[in-house]
């Protein structure tokens, strides 16, 4: 099991397509990696959403996805979770090829994301129950009023979702993405829509889930400031290809900045400073 | 791994749980109950008191008491068969869940065995006041024609999913922009499958393409029942025979427009 401080420690420098690195590689054979993304093509018609990349990600790691609009995150992550098929390449999760041996591993793993929704009529206890039984949790009455606890949600537990604002509904997200306590959580934008406090909150309850569950979480994100406080990795995307990946703070140190945000910023806009250059 | 193979080891509890993931939907919403009572009783009524009329003055049908209520009925066992199949699938759709429900350990065949489950929920509570209004209008005891009925409703049943199954997997491959299929497809069968009117009355190259399809032996078999009080266990068992070989293909069709979705990534849009 790599510790985040291994991890940090490991990782000077990494990027995909045959770049340099110290993370585990999809041809090393990490048995015990939760992902393993292995030369990754989808294209649709004339577009190239993802171009070729590589990367694996240890159990118990939380990495975050960076990257513009179109950049390929949200197809990589259909991809590993077996929502849209390769045109070329190989994912496995937990072990298995993906979408292959889906049955084996869709019950360990959970995601939350905005491009879906929960059904708007039924209240939050229904949703959640309906979600439980889909995901065969034992004892779900008691995870459910658990969950309702940790995250909040009594006060509305037995209203409408649709009747929800939009930062309750994120946590009922959240909730159903918890239900099955996953080993593999995919995330896409966990806290947009919510202020900063409850965003802060939620963030705090992602750090705990993992650290008591050794769970493996990879997030899709925009908020810089989320991905540097919970991530111990980093991956940049740009045109469907990985542009780095690494530590928050390597990363930031190759690009001679002090945020990522100005890292994201560097890099959607193509400006290549001599600090980077001169790392590679 | 093939993609059959995929569907062993079928979950009665996870298509338990969609089945209740519909009720809630149902019991949560009274138009959506209402719609499931109006159409056929509004059917019912308006073709009962048509036949009456036309009873009253022609001799055919007032010795065939009971086809024109009887081929409604039956009809609408077929049409809302199929509606309550999809429009289960559709609520998906609308909700947006379905990329919650592929993500979750619930197979294609248990979602599929969950929307015909629901079909025969919704059919009961749509076509049941229907029958009964039947009687007390028209005197006209759909129950009354006892074991042939099952014959007639299992048949009619299965080609309603199939027709769901494929038109579902139309509407996952090619989004909500393909949803008028699901409300008209049906009615495209409805000249072919004669069943207001025998097969006869077709031209012979489309008497062909009729008995290629379950529901013509049905309302043949039917009038046959009412008319000539014979009941044609040969029309049962070609139209079960039909249906089985149907329901596979739509199965087949299905898992292909569910690849094919994934291929095109339709089930992150899901939109037009």
């Amino acid at each position: 099991m790599h510790s985040t401080a291994q991890w940090r420690k490991n990782a000077s420098s990494m990027t995909e397509n045959s770049k340099a690195s110290s993370w585990p590689t999809v041809a090393e054979g990490i048995s015990s990696a939760a992902i393993e993304v292995d030369r990754l093509v989808k294209v649709y018609k004339q577009t190239r959403a993802v171009d070729g990349i590589s990367f694996s990600l240890p159990r118990g790691s939380i990495t975050g996805l960076l990257g513009g609009n179109g950049a390929g995150k949200t197809t990589t992550i259909a991809m590993i979770m077996g929502l849209v098929l390769p045109t070329s390449g190989r994912v496995r999760v937990l072990g298995h090829r993906m979408p292959e041996e889906s049955a084996e591993v869709l019950g360990r793993m959970n995601f939350e994301s905005p491009y879906v929704d929960m059904p708007m009529r039924l209240t939050v206890r229904q949703n959640l129950t309906i979600f439980g039984k889909l995901y065969a949790v034992r004892h779900l009455a008691d995870r459910i009023a658990k969950l309702a606890d940790d995250l909040d949600l009594n006060d509305f537990i037995d209203r409408a979702n649709g009747k929800l604002s939009a930062g309750q509904k994120t946590r009922v997200a959240l909730a159903k993405a918890l239900i099955n306590q996953p080993e593999l959580l995919l995330l896409d934008e966990p806290t947009a829509s919510l202020d900063p406090d409850t965003a802060d909150w939620v963030r705090s309850h992602l750090e705990r889930y993992r650290k008591d569950n050794n769970a493996t979480i990879l997030l899709a994100s925009h908020n810089m400031l989320e991905v540097e406080r919970l991530c111990d990795r980093v991956i940049i995307m740009k045109r469907g290809r990985v542009e780095d990946d690494d530590t928050p703070d390597a990363i930031m140190a190759r690009y001679n900045r002090s945020t990522l945000e100005e890292v994201f910023l560097d890099v959607a806009r193509g400006r290549v400073n001599g600090a980077k250059e001169g790392t590679r | 791994m093939s993609e059959l193979a995929l569907h062993r080891g079928i979950s009665v509890q996870r298509i338990g749980a969609m089945i209740l993931r519909y009720w809630y939907l149902l019991m949560s919403s009274w138009p959506r109950l209402l719609e499931l009572l109006y159409w056929p009783a509004l059917q019912i009524i308006t073709w009962g008191f048509l036949q009456l009329y036309i009873a009253q003055n022609a001799n055919f049908f007032a010795r065939a008491g009971g086809t024109l209520i009887g081929a409604v009925i039956l009809w609408d066992i077929l049409f809302r068969g199929q509606l309550g199949f999809s429009i289960s699938f559709l609520e998906e759709m609308w909700a947006r869940n379905l990329g919650n429900l592929m993500m979750s350990p619930l197979r294609p065949i248990e979602f599929l065995l969950s929307l015909m489950a629901m079909s025969l929920i919704r059919l009961a509570i749509g076509v049941i006041p229907m029958t009964l209004l039947a009687i007390a209008f028209f005197h006209f005891n759909v129950y009354s024609l006892g074991l042939p009925l099952i014959a007639f409703f299992c048949n009619l049943i299965f080609t309603s999913w199939s027709v769901g199954i494929f038109v579902s997997g139309l509407v996952l491959r090619n989004g909500l922009g393909a949803e008028s299929i699901v409300w008209t497809l049906m009615f495209g069968i409805m000249p072919l499958a004669c069943v207001y009117y025998p097969v006869s009355v077709l031209p012979h190259w489309l008497q062909a393409i009729a008995w290629s399809l379950p529901p013509t032996y049905v309302f043949e078999g039917m009038r046959a029942l009412l008319i000539e009080n014979t009941f044609r266990t040969d029309l049962m068992l070609d139209a079960l025979a039909i249906n089985a070989g149907l329901l596979l293909a739509s199965f087949g069709a299905f898992l292909a427009l569910l690849r094919s979705a994934r291929k095109h990534g339709s089930l992150l849009s899901g939109g037009e």
